[in-house]
């Protein structure tokens, strides 16, 4: 079976792993309560698109 | 070439996803909306926009083909005398998908279906169940405090020499 013939740097993994990075989500403003939601989606906070509401959320009691 | 218009198989063979179609289609028409997945929304969004068509032609081989394809005669019903008319002038594109949250378990992105029009009979439903909700809170509460107060008239003098025998 092949094996390594040498051993691979910390330098050399952390080289490759450069460009693994993962981007942040863009995120819009919700237009009903301004918290940050999801583009083409129905705010999380308060269940509002496109200036209805669509989803009922539940309030913590 | 038609390469890329499958369509979807949804993991399901061919009768498993004639039926889950089938019944996602009939629970539409009878509820108005409903809540999917967003591959299974996209699924049946040709399959509701056939079954209007039907019901805009409103003869009697297209209820029997809407009949043959819906789960059932109260739905065929509904679809012919009440959705098919709303959608008189419109061409297609019947159904409105709302992107919401994602599911729990899988992470599958889930949507609300609705057919457009349909909303002053979901603002209904929305008040409707809002009222019942109010209406069990108020029932749970009224029948809380009256457990306590009857608990405290009962056996005040016990839960007193309790209450004291606890500090």
């Amino acid at each position: 079976m092949p094996n390594p013939k040498r051993r691979h740097s910390q330098k050399r993994t952390s080289t490759r792993r450069a460009h693994d990075a993962l981007s942040k989500h863009s995120l819009s403003e919700c237009p009903n309560c301004h918290e940050k939601k999801m583009p083409h989606r129905a705010c999380a906070k308060c269940g509002y698109y496109k200036g209805r509401e669509v989803v009922e959320v539940e309030e913590a009691s | 070439m038609r390469h890329k218009v499958a369509g979807w198989k949804l993991g399901r063979n061919t009768a498993h996803r004639r039926s889950l179609l089938r019944n996602l289609v009939t629970s539409l028409i009878v509820e108005e909306r409903i809540e999917t997945t967003i591959p299974k929304a996209k699924a049946m969004r040709p399959h509701v926009e056939k079954m209007i068509t039907l019901g805009k032609r409103g003869d009697l081989a297209a209820r029997r083909l809407a009949a043959s394809y819906l789960m059932t005669d109260e739905s065929v019903v509904k679809l012919f005398d009440t959705i098919a008319p709303r959608f008189g002038d419109r061409n297609g594109g019947y159904l409105r998908i709302v992107r919401t949250a994602w599911q729990k378990g899988d992470g599958a992105e889930k949507a609300f279906v609705e057919l457009l029009g349909s909303e002053k009979v979901l603002d209904e439903k929305r008040e409707k169940r809002a009222e019942a909700r109010a209406k069990r809170v108020a029932e749970a509460k009224k029948a809380m405090e009256e457990a306590e107060a009857q608990a405290q008239t009962q056996a005040a003098p016990e839960a007193a020499e309790k209450q004291e025998e606890e500090k």
